[in-house]
């Protein structure tokens, strides 16, 4: 089984696909309201939404006749889930330099002053 | 993308094989370069919760190599190694790293850091470019890595232990 971040990242690699998540983050639409925005084909749209769709990043309803595409959150949230844990791990060590730089920026300027008492 | 406004720290994925994150110290940019170069001052900050550096060695010049050692609370050990390529005394340094474990391939990627001067103050921004797409991300996903490995050696630790041969026995 091929590993779904990967898969996710892969399907995220592109600016017309992202694109297309952000205008249905904003709720569902047609194919046809999805191209208007791009200056290409509607089968290049298709092909887009065929790997969102394999990435279970959208879902196409086949109740209406409409087809209309939907967001799907849940691999979104995954991949915002682990760059939220490589942002704190950092967020921890430069909280721990920021301290620590605080500390030798204290101990130069007593040496400048114990300098200028000379 | 996925930054949250009131995080210090904020992670973009600039493109496919690149992390980068940014904070701001109030600190001149001066002495930023310095703690982020000079051994005596990475032991002090470097790391992750609970580890400590056991190894720290630089040779802050072009083409010179550094290494650092980064023991957990567990005890497992995790080396990190690289070349400095380009260094510009508190504005720019551009080195490679390398995780150096062979359990998982010994990934590498290349840092540019930048120390933005923002009137007295400094924005530091680190881009790690990866060689590939897959490797960027399993640079993100590394934190799990990294537990698998402890798995492995605690595994390995339970396996060679009495305990478990002795239960196997019975």
């Amino acid at each position: 089984m091929q590993d779904t971040l990967s898969t996710t990242f892969a399907a995220l690699a592109d600016p017309t696909r992202r694109a297309i998540l952000a205008r249905l983050a904003t709720g569902e639409a047609s194919v046809k309201e999805l191209s208007e925005p791009f200056a290409i084909s509607a089968p290049a749209i298709t092909k887009h939404l065929k790997v969102l769709e394999h990435a279970g990043l959208i879902r196409r309803s086949r109740e209406a006749q409409w087809r209309p595409c939907k967001l799907e959150p849940a691999p979104l949230k995954q991949v915002a889930e682990w760059v939220e844990r490589y942002r704190a791990s950092w967020e921890q060590t430069l909280d721990r330099l920021d301290k620590y730089l605080s500390e030798i920026q204290n101990k130069k300027e007593k040496k400048h002053v114990r300098r200028k008492r000379r | 993308m996925f930054a949250e406004s009131g995080d210090k720290v904020s992670v973009t994925l600039p493109s496919d094989r690149e992390i980068r994150f940014t904070r701001v110290f109030d600190w001149p940019r001066e002495l930023v370069f310095e703690a982020w170069t000079k051994p005596e001052h990475i032991r002090h900050w470097y790391g992750c919760g609970g580890s400590t550096i056991t190894v720290c060695e630089v040779d802050l010049r072009q083409g010179g190599a550094w290494r650092t050692v980064m023991r957990m609370a567990d005890g497992s050990e995790h080396p990190f190694k690289g070349v400095y390529l380009d260094i510009v005394p508190a504005a720019r340094l551009v080195y490679t790293e390398c995780y150096d474990m062979a359990a998982i391939g010994r990934p590498e990627w290349l840092n540019t850091v930048i120390f933005d001067d923002l009137n007295g103050k400094t924005r530091l921004t680190n881009t790690l470019l990866h060689a590939s797409r897959e490797a960027r991300d399993g640079h993100l996903k590394s934190g799990m890595e990294t537990g698998i490995v402890h798995m492995f050696d605690r595994l390995e630790e339970l396996l060679g232990s009495n305990v478990v041969k002795q239960e196997s026995l019975a």
